[in-house]
């Protein structure tokens, strides 16, 4: 068994309106020293897969089903308290926004030596040593100065370098980083994701790295999980799915980015329409009513039956589409690669 | 911090020299003539010259208001029925009824109205924001609801109206209580507590209302936040969530009213005080406006005005005391 699995995941919210089925049916593995990228539009089920590793949703809202295994335990039988005795210890996350995530009351050194305190004990002294130590591994100059410092006072890359250097105080074995970068220009995002890189050969963590930038993972994913719906649509080793994926959603995915040696009146090409409510789902394929590619599934598979996950021909590819491999890989031949021609995401 | 109060104190003296100039104004120099109310009933023109100079009513409007001034902060001399007495600062003056110093007839009554204030105040805050902070870390649930519907009735109702209800039950009907009413705290300590007790429990029961309503809204939001989450992510007790991180962000909305509300009790809980007949300042202010003493009236406006800003400019220390990003700026 892996590090990590993750078999069958739902995620229910009841509402006035109707179950959001913001997860439904996820599954997958991930070992340690390896990074899973889950790619996806807002509303995809992303981040509530992310939030559901730490079983941060309010239990009385949400009905969670399946099983999220982490090294033979089975998160989802824990309790509220067994699973805070693993949050921030073995499972710890990084949040989006930095500032809004780090409390602004407290100075940067007090809220990671809170943590560090909370799971491995010692003194307060020995804390704030360690808060030091961390800030300065995540590259922050004068640790020792700027740990004092409220997170106002830091610029937004420190605070994101904060943020992972406050998930880091108790050597997590698996860590959720969702948008990490999102809210960072590019050069700090580059610079963000190499110290990501790094900790992760240092301490051999697992990463789960929820984004919906096809850039990033491609910069630091060993393997890539594309989410629609709350679905798996596809999957596979993050170079063979970016470079020949199989699935029609991942190719929107992969036109809609906008790339510097295309052609300067080239249209971007989105994704047209806009993500299903996950409230009623359509019978068939989730993607169907956004999907150009229908005419070349003999009858009406698409609107009629949910495709299920199959291989997808790729190495430890998988995906949920109806198209046959051959018609799929004309597609990619004839229609996108030369779309595409020259550039990698 | 030291630079941040330092300059808030400033600009507090600054608003209090204001508001004495415009309280001044309005007594003084409005149309209409305050020696007339001193002159008493059988007034003649020799007389009302006289209480004129002795007023001081007789010289420049700004050499009146210097005058004032200089008597609240050093002392002045003041004359009256043709021998000049030494008024100690802070004077006021003297009191166009009783002939007494103002700020002695002041301080006899403010121990009462600063008791009843202090006191229900700690209650209503405790009891206020503890049952909304409760309300909102259990929302939803049966907890939650009984403290709303509780809260609900408390804003619902009036001071003049559940104060003298609690009193005809309480101490006329059950004899639970003694009569209400005011004993200094360093003559009888246990007559003070028991006959402020009413006193106390109505006005907390009636102001807790708001201050749960307004905990549980703050507490609620605060534990949306962003940071809370990010807490909960890292395994920190419950206690760490509620009090250091959500509490610390929920409190600073109730400071903000908790400082204007307390002032305002000191300055006088008129209709509390006349419904369980403590003689604080608030009924002295309002004697003094049937009476038209016109000193007295001066001096429990400027001070209840003084009790605010000094409430205020606390309020903006503890806020910066909460939050560091005040602090700047």
């Amino acid at each position: 068994m892996s590090f990590l699995d993750v078999r069958d995941l739902k995620v229910c919210f009841p509402t006035d309106d109707g179950v959001v089925r913001a997860v439904d049916g996820l599954s997958f593995s991930l070992e340690r020293g390896q990074t899973l990228g889950i790619v996806g539009e807002s509303g995809s089920g992303k981040t509530v897969t992310g939030l559901s590793l730490l079983g941060l949703h309010d239990r009385r809202h949400t009905q969670i089903t399946g099983s999220i295994v982490l090294d033979g335990i089975d998160l989802l039988t824990l309790d509220e308290g067994q699973l805070n005795e693993l949050r921030g210890e073995k499972i710890a996350m990084i949040f989006q926004d930095p500032l809004t995530a780090l409390s602004p009351f407290y100075s940067i050194g007090n809220q990671i030596a809170e943590g560090f305190r909370r799971h491995s004990g010692g003194s307060k002294r020995a804390a704030k040593q360690r808060a030091v130590d961390l800030l300065g591994r995540v590259g922050i100059p004068q640790p020792e100065r700027r740990v004092d410092n409220y997170p106002h006072e830091f610029s937004g890359g420190m605070r994101q370098r904060a943020m992972i250097a406050m998930s880091l105080a108790n050597n997590p074995a698996l860590l959720v980083a969702d948008e990490p970068t999102t809210a960072l220009d590019v050069t700090v995002q580059a610079q963000i994701l190499d110290l990501l890189a790094d900790l992760q050969d240092e301490f051999n963590s697992a990463i789960i790295l929820v984004t919906h930038d096809l850039g990033v993972i491609s910069q630091v994913a060993d393997s890539v999980l594309v989410m629609y719906a709350g679905r798996c649509v596809e999957r596979g080793d993050v170079r063979a799915v970016l470079s020949r994926p199989q699935m029609p959603y991942t190719w929107g995915l992969l036109s809609s980015i906008p790339r510097l040696n295309s052609d300067v009146d080239a249209p971007l090409v989105p994704v047209r329409g806009t993500p299903p409510s996950l409230i009623d789902l359509p019978k068939g394929c989730p993607f169907q009513p956004r999907c150009d590619h229908l005419a070349l599934v003999p009858g009406d598979r698409c609107a009629e039956e949910r495709p299920a996950l199959r291989p997808s021909g790729l190495p430890r590819g998988a995906l949920a589409c109806h198209l046959d491999e051959q018609t799929r890989n004309r597609i990619v031949d004839e229609d996108l690669l030369p779309l595409w021609e020259g550039s990698r995401a | 911090m030291l630079r941040f109060i330092l300059r808030r104190s400033l600009s507090s003296v600054l608003i209090l020299a204001v508001v004495s100039l415009v309280t001044f104004l309005l007594f003084f120099a409005v149309p209409g003539d305050p020696g007339r109310l001193s002159c008493g009933k059988i007034c003649t023109p020799a007389k009302l010259a006289e209480i004129h100079r002795n007023l001081g009513l007789d010289r420049p409007i700004a050499v009146q208001y210097g005058e004032y001034m200089k008597g609240i902060i050093v002392g002045r001399d003041v004359t009256e029925a043709g021998d000049t007495q030494r008024c100690g600062a802070p004077c006021f003056g003297y009191s166009f009824v009783n002939h007494q110093p103002v700020w002695q007839t002041f301080l006899d009554r403010f121990p009462a109205t600063a008791s009843l204030a202090i006191g229900s105040a700690l209650m209503f805050l405790l009891g206020g924001v503890g049952l909304g902070m409760i309300s909102a870390i259990y929302r939803g649930r049966a907890l939650d609801k009984i403290a709303i519907g509780l809260s609900l009735t408390g804003a619902s109702l009036q001071i003049y109206f559940i104060g003298i209800v609690a009193r005809a039950f309480f101490v006329d009907k059950l004899r639970w209580l003694p009569q209400p009413g005011y004993t200094p705290l360093t003559e009888n300590p246990g007559k003070w507590f028991s006959g402020l007790l009413l006193p106390w429990l109505v006005l907390a029961f009636v102001n807790a209302a708001l201050y749960a309503r307004l905990s549980r809204a703050s507490m609620v939001e605060a534990l949306q936040e962003d940071f809370v989450r990010t807490g909960r992510s890292r395994g920190l007790s419950r206690r760490s969530i509620y009090v250091k991180h959500a509490g610390r962000a929920a409190i600073s909305p109730i400071i903000t009213i908790f400082g204007l509300d307390l002032a305002g009790l000191l300055g006088g809980a008129i209709i509390t005080e006349t419904v369980f007949s403590i003689h604080g300042v608030g009924q002295l202010a309002i004697n003094s406006v049937f009476a038209s003493d016109l000193p007295m009236i001066m001096a429990t406006v400027l001070l209840a005005a003084f009790v605010i800003v000094v409430a205020n400019l606390l309020v903006d220390i503890a806020y910066a005391a909460i939050d560091p990003r005040v602090r700047i700026s």
